[in-house]
């Protein structure tokens, strides 16, 4: 399937944002997108998703023969596919441009940095090495594949235990991981690659494109490093001229950015390993989110219904009686008008069920977001969603209660019984009544 | 639950999983043999079969997961009328008579093909607009966005839109934008959107004016422009974008995402 084409429109309109050094999920020229590593039962395997962009590694091994020229040295293999699954523009067994330029950047990245320790992989010289076989699967494409690819496949490097070994004579035993504790593999520093995207001839310079922005870029500069500033790979595509500031600079924020990619990394490794040490829980499904279809389901907490009839009464009170169809054109509001009859929902409407879960919906994307992962910054995108839905609430004719019912469980403002407790929510009734004449 | 079967009006407003046979109310046999599919009018006391649902033996059989949705039949007819799955899917499947907004991909002789964000691209003829003639033909570039309706949509041909009513007028269609905003959100939060007196909108409406352009495809445009207006326009722009892909997963059907 082809893939959506970009119009010109958006094109226009992401390049004067950038113009105006603005960006569409409100980040900064130079803010990466949240890094988030969650790993698998097995040792290996991990997603690494930045923002929405998504990748998971698994690593392999295997006892084979050395190449003649190296006898002594492992096997290293990286490979990268993209999965129609990421995006309907990817084939399924097509060496596209540029899934070929990806894993020749992966392997420069990665193997001629001799980040991995080839000749500890060694077993008997000239006969038996391990091949260390690292796949890498892009799961979802919002742009950036490079970086992502790249720390995934770090991170399972860093995570995958291979067997433990003993060489007695000819006789090589390996051991299975209930005989022997797996061995890790020692790894020299931990590369990581960092994307700059060029628009209007090098003039503006974004940080960790989004998939929208890289479709209307000049050009590409990814530059490899590790945490010790050292530049393990450069490169730059798209044919646009660059000078020596401006890589300089780009190195020098590779290097920020490098720093704090490689903290988070160390942070998760070693939560997994407290993690597998104390037998808790691990693998994909702890490390999800509860985004799944029972995430609606709110944890249950202590409700103070002193107020709940207040908010019933608001909700009545705001709620218009359902009007019939509507003559044509509508106003809605000075600037919002409806015309043809197409706008209508041809399926029937569907207003009466949901005009209950219009409350509740104000203050849902806040829990969905809620961050559960433990090592990462706080998300900027999540926060301006925060800000929208206060915004929004704040055009009630009362933001008090309006911004109370975060906490309330939706649908389970049951009405009390007690007299005690109505008597004195007249009370309160009053003085809210009260209240809104003196606004 | 296939084995058991759930009775259809009993299941209205429930959720429903693919592979659920819903029972129908004691209808007269006769009815069944009439069924029809699409969106055309049904007769009095007939049943109509919409998205997400299809006809077997025992009943009606249930292809997507969402909630059960029914409308009584516009007579007094008893144990018709149209039952349909309602959900939060993205993908779109042209329906004849949406509103959708495309994306010009390619000018092939006299029609164009358009991106709709279905399966297949869409054809337009450049006839299709509004005081078009074959002299006069509509100043469309590839990329543009045009804002049409589906007069031709069914699965085994290619969709076929316009950009004019059958008065061979525009009411609104069109190519729109060369500025402004395109965004994407689920199908479900659009029909929220069209609903008539949706509150979203009169909510964003009260924080300021606004013009949107809803195709039932997913897709909103939003006109305004980074430049016309002072710092903090972007802000309002993308609070918006941001403000319909937060309610998105949690508006519609309200459990899925």
């Amino acid at each position: 399937m082809k893939e959506t084409p970009l119009s010109n429109c958006e094109k226009r309109f992401l390049l004067r944002a950038i113009e105006e050094r603005k960006r569409l999920d409100g980040r900064q020229s130079y803010d990466y997108r949240n890094v988030r590593v969650s790993f698998g039962t097995d040792y290996g395997c991990c997603v690494v998703e930045l923002g929405k962009t998504r990748v998971l590694g698994q690593v392999s091994c295997e006892l084979v023969a050395p190449k003649p020229n190296r006898a002594t040295e492992g096997i290293l293999f990286f490979n990268l596919e993209l999965s129609p699954m990421a995006s309907p523009a990817f084939e399924l067994g097509r060496q596209s441009e540029l899934l070929v330029k990806l894993n020749r950047l992966l392997e420069r990245c990665l193997r001629n940095s001799k980040c991995i320790d080839t000749e500890s992989l060694c077993v008997v010289a000239g006969e038996k090495v391990w091949q260390i076989r690292v796949d890498l699967h892009l799961l979802n494409h919002d742009g950036n594949i490079i970086d992502a690819a790249s720390i995934a496949a770090i991170v399972a490097l860093c995570h995958f235990r291979r067997p433990d070994i003993s060489v007695q004579g000819e006789e090589i035993t390996v051991y299975t991981p209930e005989e022997r504790d797996p061995v890790p593999l020692s790894i020299h520093h931990m590369p990581i690659c960092v994307s700059f995207a060029f628009f209007k001839q090098g003039t503006y310079l974004l940080v960790d494109p989004s998939e929208r922005e890289e479709r209307v870029m000049d050009g590409l500069l990814v530059i490899a490093m590790n945490k010790h500033h050292e530049i393990c790979t450069i490169q730059s595509s798209g044919g646009i001229m660059l000078l020596k500031d401006q890589v300089l600079r780009c190195s020098k924020i590779t290097g920020v950015k490098v720093a704090e990619i490689t903290e988070l990394i160390q942070k998760a490794l070693e939560n997994d390993r407290k993690v597998r040490k104390e037998g808790g829980k691990c693998g994909f499904a702890e490390s999800i989110p509860n985004q799944k279809i029972t995430a609606f389901k709110m944890e249950r907490a202590p409700v103070d219904a002193n107020d709940v009839e207040e908010q019933a009464e608001e909700i009545i009170m705001k709620a218009d009686p359902p009007l019939d169809v509507f003559a044509k054109p509508i106003l809605w509001t000075p600037g919002t008008a409806q015309i043809g009859e197409g706008v209508e929902n041809s399926w029937g409407e569907l207003e009466e069920s949901e005009r209950g879960e219009e409350e509740d919906d104000d203050n849902d994307p806040d829990t969905l977001e809620d961050p559960k992962m433990e090592m990462e910054d706080v998300s900027i995108v999540s926060k301006t969603k925060k800000d929208d839905t206060i915004v929004l609430s704040d055009s009630e004719e009362e933001e008090v209660v309006i911004l109370k019912p975060e906490k309330v469980p939706k649908k389970t403002r049951t009405p009390t019984s007690s007299k005690q407790e109505n008597s004195s929510k007249k009370v309160s009734n009053k003085k809210r009544k009260k209240k809104r004449v003196s606004y | 639950m296939a084995a058991s079967g759930l009775s259809a009006e009993v299941d209205v407003g429930q959720v429903v999983l693919p592979g659920d046979v819903l029972l129908l109310p004691a209808a007269p046999n006769a009815d069944g043999e009439r069924l029809r599919l699409g969106p055309s009018s049904a007769p009095r006391g007939r049943l109509l079969c919409g998205p997400g649902l299809r006809r077997c033996a025992a009943g009606l059989l249930v292809t997507k997961c969402g909630l059960l949705r029914h409308r009584p039949p516009a007579g007094a007819g008893t144990g018709g009328g149209a039952y349909w799955v309602d959900s939060q899917q993205k993908r779109y499947v042209p329906v004849k008579g949406d509103p959708i907004i495309g994306i010009v991909t390619a000018k092939a002789g006299d029609i164009f093909k358009v991106d709709v964000g279905g399966s297949e691209q869409a054809s337009l003829s450049y006839l299709a607009f509004e005081g078009a003639t074959k002299r006069n033909r509509p100043n469309v570039q590839v990329g543009d966005l045009v804002y049409g309706q589906f007069i031709v949509a069914n699965k085994d041909m290619e969709p076929e839109m316009v950009c004019i009513d059958s008065s061979g007028r525009a009411n609104g269609m069109g190519i729109i934008g060369h500025e402004g905003l395109l965004f994407k959100v689920s199908l479900g939060l659009i029909r929220k959107l069209l609903a008539p007196n949706c509150e979203i909108i009169q909510e964003l409406g009260q924080l300021y004016p606004f013009e949107i352009v809803l195709g039932m495809n997913g897709r909103i445009w939003d006109p305004r422009e980074v430049i016309s207006t002072p710092q903090d326009w972007i802000h309002q722009q993308s609070g918006l974008l941001h403000l319909f892909v937060a309610l998105s997963p949690n508006l519609g059907t309200g459990a899925f995402l």
